[in-house]
C-alpha cells in the first residue's frame, strides 16, 4: 500500500493543467441538419395532419393515438433543433463537450419532425415502425457483436459477411432436413465458426494480413454457397431448402405493456438470445477476467504474453466465440425473415455490421446502438413507401447511409482502434 | 581452366556452422532449394491446390457421380470414370473459353477465347490499380462500386447526350467518367483528412449512396433515362462516344484495353519513380513517421484517393463505352469492384502484378461463362477458385507444409544430421550442445 500511496498526490497537479481540445463538429452537424430541415419545410411545406397510432389490439390497456399537425410539428422540432444547436455552441465556447442526451434529444427531434412532415395525411404505425427496425437490425448486431469480440482480440474480421451467409444458407439446410429450427441455428453457429477459424487459421498461425483474408473469404463464402444452391439446393427445394422458421414467441405480462411490448417481447427466440447476448459480451468484456484479457491480447499481446495469458489461444477461442455469435445473425435470414435461401441473400449486412463495428468505436453496446439506426433507417423508408412520402424513394433509401456518413464525419471522427488490431503476433 | 574456382577456394573455408556459407558440393541442393522456396513455385503450387480444390466440389456435385456413387462399391471404375469426365469436361471448358478453341475452324475463331479475356480483364485492370494504389498508401478503398457508378453516369450521359464527331465525344466521356470518379473517391480522402472518417464505413457508405443516386437518375426522364421508355435504363451511347475495337469488327477487343495498359505504366511510374509516389508510399508505411518527415499526411489521402476513384472510374468507362454500349441500368459495376479488391490483393498492389491478376481473373472469368453455357458448371466455382488461389498465395508456409517442401531458413535434412552429430559427439567430451550451437 505505501508504494500506491504517493501515485494520487502525482496526479492531482496534472489535473490543472490538462488542455481540453475544442472540437466544433457536434454544434456544425447540427446547424447543418437544422438548416436543411428547415430549407426542405418551407419550401415543401405539407398539409393536414399527422396520425402516430400507439397501440395494437392486446395491450392491457389502448394508448390513444396521437393527432399531430404536421406543419405545425415540423417547425415546433425546428424550434427545438435550433435550441440544441445554441446549446451546443454555448458549451463548445465553455469548452464543454456536447453531452450525449442533448445529442438524443437532437435526434428525437429530428425524427419526430420529419415523419410529421413527411407522413403528413397519413398514419405512422409506430409499433411496426420500431419494430420492424429491430427485426432488420438483429442480423446486423450479432454480426457487430461478432466484430467487436474480434478487433478487440487482435484479429480483424471483414469476413462478418461471410460468417451471416454461412449460416444463412447452413441454417436453411439443417433446418429444412431436420424440421427443427434450433438445429438449424447450431448449424449456423458451427458454419460461423468454420468461417472464423480459416480466418485464424491464416491470421493467427500464418501470420497472413487479416484484411487480405477476410475479404477473400468473403468470396469464397459467396462462391460456395452460391455453386452449392444452383447445383444442389435448387433442384431439391422442397428437401433441402424450405426451412421450418421459428415462431413469434409473446412473453407473458411483458408482451402486454403498450408500445414497448409488442416492439420487444413479441419477437421471435432468436431476437431473445440477442437481448442476452448483447449483455454478455458487454458485461464480459469489461466486467470479468476473459474480458480482460481479451482486451489485453488486442492492446498489448506482448505485455499480455509476458505475464502468461496464451496469446493464440486467446485469439483463436475468441475468433469462434464471434464466429457463433455472427452465425446465430446469419440464421434469422433464413429461420425467421425469409422462407428460402438464395444467393447472396445477407446484401451486404455484414459490410453494415463492419460500419456498426467502427461507428459504435469497438463497444458492443454502441455497436448495438449503431446498427439499430441502420435498422431504423431502412425501416423508415420502406413504411414511407406505404404511407407516400413527398421524397423519391431512392433519396429515403439513401438517408440510413448519408446519416452515417455525416455521423462519422461529426460525431464519431478521429476513432481510435485497439491497438493490436490487424496485427499479427509473433511470439520472440 | 584452373581460375575458375579460384574465387571461392582462396577464401577460408566455410565453416560448418553457418548455413548461409555456399558449398561446392551442395550448389545444386542449394539452387533446388532457391526454386522450391520461392514465390515462382508457390504460385503455381496454390493454383494447382485451388484448382484441386475446385475438382472436388464438381465431382461431389456432378449428377453422373452421384449416379455412379450409388452402386461403388459393384462398380467402382464407373465412379472414377464419371469423376473424371465430369472434372476434366469442366476444366477443358474453362480453358477453351478462356484461351484457345481447339475446336475452331480458323485461327482467327480459335483464338478469339483469348481477346474476350483480355476483354473481361480490362475493367478488373484498372479498379484493381485503383484499389492497390489506396492500399499503397494505407487507405482500404471498397468504394470500387460507387465510383464506378459515378463514373458510368457521368460518361454515359456524356456519350448519348453531347453531338460531336467520333474523337472528341469519346474523349470528353473518358473525362467526365474520370472526373467523376475522382469526386467519389476524393470525398473519401476530404472526410478522412479534415475529419478522421474511417475510410472503409465512408467507402461503404458512398456504395449505397451512388446506387441510390442512380438509380434515382434512371428512372427520371431528362436524367439518364432513355426518353419515351419507363425502364430504367439509359439511351445507347452515340456511335462518336464508342470505343473503337482494336483487332477489328471480328473481335470485341476494344480501345480500353489499351488505356488499361497505359493505366498500368502511369501507376508504375507514380508510385516508382515520382515524388508523390514516395509521399503515398511513405504514408502507407508509417503515417506518422510520413508527419514527421514533413509531409502532408491529410493532403495524400485526398490526392490517393481522387486517383484511385479515378482509376476505378475508368472501370466504369470501360463499361459504359466498350462493352455495353446498348445503353446501361444500374447493375452496369457487374461486382467489378469488389472483384478488384481480389484482383489488387493478388497482385500485391504493383501495378504489373495486378496486370498479370487482372488478366487472370479475366481468362477465368471468361471461361467460367463459356463452362456454365458447355458442361452446366455454375460459374460461382470460379470464385471458389480464384479465393483460394489468393488465400494459398498469400500464405506460403501453409502452401509449403502441404506439399512438405522445406521452409526458408530452416536447416536442410543434410545439416539437421550434421547437427545430430555434433551434438553427439559434444555430449562425448562434455560440453553442452547449446555451446556448439552458438
Amino acid at each position: 500500500m505505501t508504494a500506491t500511496a504517493p501515485a494520487p498526490a502525482a496526479a492531482a497537479p496534472q489535473e490543472q493543467h490538462r488542455v481540453s481540445v475544442v472540437s466544433w463538429k457536434v454544434p456544425i452537424t447540427f446547424g447543418v441538419f437544422t438548416v436543411l430541415l428547415a430549407v426542405i419545410y418551407a419550401f415543401a411545406p405539407r398539409d393536414g395532419e399527422t396520425t402516430f397510432r400507439l397501440a395494437v389490439g392486446t395491450d392491457f390497456f389502448a394508448l390513444p393515438d396521437l393527432v399531430l399537425p404536421a406543419q405545425a410539428t415540423a417547425w415546433a422540432t425546428i424550434v427545438v433543433m435550433a435550441l440544441a444547436t445554441g446549446a451546443s455552441v454555448g458549451m463548445t465556447l465553455m469548452r464543454r463537450k456536447t453531452p450525449l442526451w442533448l445529442v438524443i434529444i437532437y435526434t428525437v427531434a429530428v425524427l419526430v419532425g420529419f415523419l410529421a412532415w413527411a407522413a403528413a395525411g397519413g398514419t405512422v404505425p409506430m409499433v411496426g415502425l420500431l419494430g420492424g427496425a429491430l427485426g432488420l437490425a438483429v442480423p446486423i448486431i450479432f454480426g457487430a457483436l461478432g466484430g467487436v469480440i474480434g478487433e478487440r482480440v487482435g484479429v480483424v474480421n471483414i469476413a462478418i459477411e461471410g460468417q451471416l451467409l454461412a449460416g444463412a444458407f447452413s441454417a436453411a439446410v439443417v433446418s429444412s432436413i431436420t424440421g427443427v429450427p434450433i438445429a438449424g441455428m447450431v448449424a449456423a453457429m458451427v458454419a460461423g465458426m468454420l468461417v472464423a477459424l480459416v480466418l485464424s487459421v491464416f491470421a493467427i498461425t500464418y501470420y497472413v494480413n487479416q484484411v487480405i483474408v477476410g475479404v477473400v473469404l468473403n468470396v469464397l463464402v459467396i462462391g460456395v454457397t452460391s455453386f452449392l444452391f444452383s447445383q444442389v439446393l435448387a433442384p431439391n427445394t422442397a428437401l433441402l431448402n424450405s426451412p421450418t422458421r421459428f415462431q413469434t414467441l409473446p412473453i407473458p405480462l411483458l408482451g402486454d405493456i403498450p408500445l414497448i411490448g409488442p416492439i420487444f417481447f413479441r419477437q421471435t427466440l432468436v431476437v431473445y438470445i440477442m437481448y442476452i447476448a448483447v449483455f454478455l459480451v458487454w458485461w464480459g468484456m469489461f466486467r470479468t477476467k476473459w474480458g480482460l484479457r481479451l482486451r489485453a491480447v488486442g492492446e498489448h499481446p506482448q505485455a499480455a504474453d509476458t505475464v502468461g495469458i496464451k496469446v493464440a489461444a486467446t485469439r483463436y477461442s475468441n475468433m469462434l466465440l464471434a464466429g457463433a455469435i455472427a452465425g446465430i445473425g446469419g440464421s434469422f435470414f433464413t429461420l425467421v425473415s425469409v422462407p428460402a435461401f438464395n444467393r447472396e441473400m445477407t446484401a451486404g449486412a455484414g459490410f453494415i455490421a463492419l460500419a456498426a463495428v467502427i461507428f459504435g468505436k469497438w463497444d458492443p453496446i454502441r455497436a448495438t446502438l449503431a446498427a439499430l439506426l441502420f435498422g431504423f433507417a431502412s425501416n423508415l423508408q420502406g413504411i414511407l413507401g406505404v404511407i407516400g412520402s413527398p421524397v423519391p424513394s431512392q433519396f429515403m433509401l439513401m438517408l440510413p447511409y448519408l446519416v452515417t456518413i455525416f455521423a462519422v464525419a461529426g460525431l464519431v471522427g478521429r476513432s481510435r482502434p485497439p491497438a493490436a488490431s490487424g496485427i499479427p503476433y509473433e511470439k520472440q | 581452366m584452373s581460375t575458375a574456382k579460384s574465387p571461392e577456394t582462396e577464401l577460408p573455408p566455410p565453416s560448418a556452422d553457418d548455413p548461409h556459407a555456399p558449398r561446392g558440393v551442395d550448389r545444386w541442393q542449394s539452387a533446388w532449394r532457391n526454386v522450391v522456396t520461392g514465390n515462382a513455385l508457390i504460385s503455381v503450387l496454390s493454383v494447382l491446390l485451388a484448382i484441386i480444390a475446385g475438382s472436388i466440389m464438381i465431382a461431389f456435385t456432378d449428377e453422373q457421380v452421384q449416379e455412379a456413387a450409388g452402386y461403388f462399391f459393384s462398380r467402382p471404375s464407373d465412379t472414377f470414370e464419371a469423376i473424371w469426365n465430369a472434372v476434366w469436361g469442366a476444366y477443358t471448358a474453362l480453358f477453351q473459353g478462356a484461351v484457345y478453341n481447339f475446336q475452331a475452324d480458323s485461327f482467327a475463331a480459335a483464338i478469339r477465347p483469348l481477346t474476350q479475356s483480355l476483354n473481361f480483364a480490362t475493367p478488373l485492370i484498372v479498379a484493381g490499380l485503383g484499389v492497390g494504389l489506396a492500399f499503397r498508401a494505407g487507405m482500404f478503398n471498397i468504394g470500387g462500386q460507387g465510383q464506378m457508378l459515378m463514373a458510368a453516369a457521368a460518361a454515359g450521359w456524356v456519350g448519348f447526350s453531347l453531338d460531336s464527331p467520333w474523337p472528341i465525344q469519346m474523349i470528353i466521356a473518358v473525362l467526365a467518367g474520370l472526373a467523376a470518379g475522382a469526386v467519389w473517391g476524393g470525398i473519401v480522402g476530404v472526410l478522412k483528412a479534415k475529419t478522421g472518417a474511417h475510410e472503409v464505413i465512408v467507402t461503404i457508405m458512398l456504395n449505397y449512396v451512388a446506387f441510390y443516386l442512380l438509380s434515382y437518375m434512371l428512372s427520371t426522364p431528362g436524367l439518364l433515362q432513355a426518353p419515351g421508355s419507363s425502364n430504367p435504363k439509359t439511351p445507347p451511347m452515340d456511335p462518336g462516344a464508342i470505343f473503337p475495337e482494336i483487332l477489328g469488327p471480328r473481335f470485341n477487343l476494344h480501345l480500353g484495353f489499351i488505356l488499361s495498359l497505359a493505366a498500368v505504366a502511369f501507376v508504375w511510374w507514380l508510385l516508382n519513380r515520382s515524388s508523390m509516389g514516395f509521399r503515398f508510399r511513405a504514408v502507407g508505411e508509417n503515417p506518422a513517421a510520413a508527419r514527421v518527415a514533413g509531409i502532408n499526411v491529410g493532403g495524400v489521402y485526398i490526392t490517393v484517393m481522387a486517383i484511385a476513384g479515378a482509376l476505378v472510374g475508368l472501370a466504369g468507362v470501360d463499361q459504359v463505352l466498350g462493352t455495353t454500349t446498348s445503353g446501361f441500368s444500374v447493375g452496369i459495376d457487374a461486382g467489378i469492384g469488389f472483384d478488384a479488391i481480389t484482383v489488387a490483393l493478388l497482385g500485391r498492389s504493383t501495378p504489373l502484378g495486378i496486370l498479370a491478376a487482372g488478366i487472370l481473373f479475366g481468362a477465368f472469368k471468361a471461361g467460367g461463362f463459356a463452362m456454365q453455357a458447355s458442361e452446366g458448371v455454375p460459374v460461382e466455382i470460379v470464385l471458389v477458385v480464384q479465393s483460394l488461389i489468393v488465400l494459398f498465395i498469400a500464405a506460403p508456409p501453409l502452401v509449403r507444409a502441404i506439399f512438405r517442401l522445406p521452409q526458408p531458413g530452416q536447416p536442410t535434412r543434410k545439416e539437421r544430421k550434421a547437427k545430430r552429430a555434433r551434438a553427439a559427439a559434444g555430449a562425448d567430451t562434455g560440453t553442452t550442445t547449446k555451446g556448439v550451437d552458438q
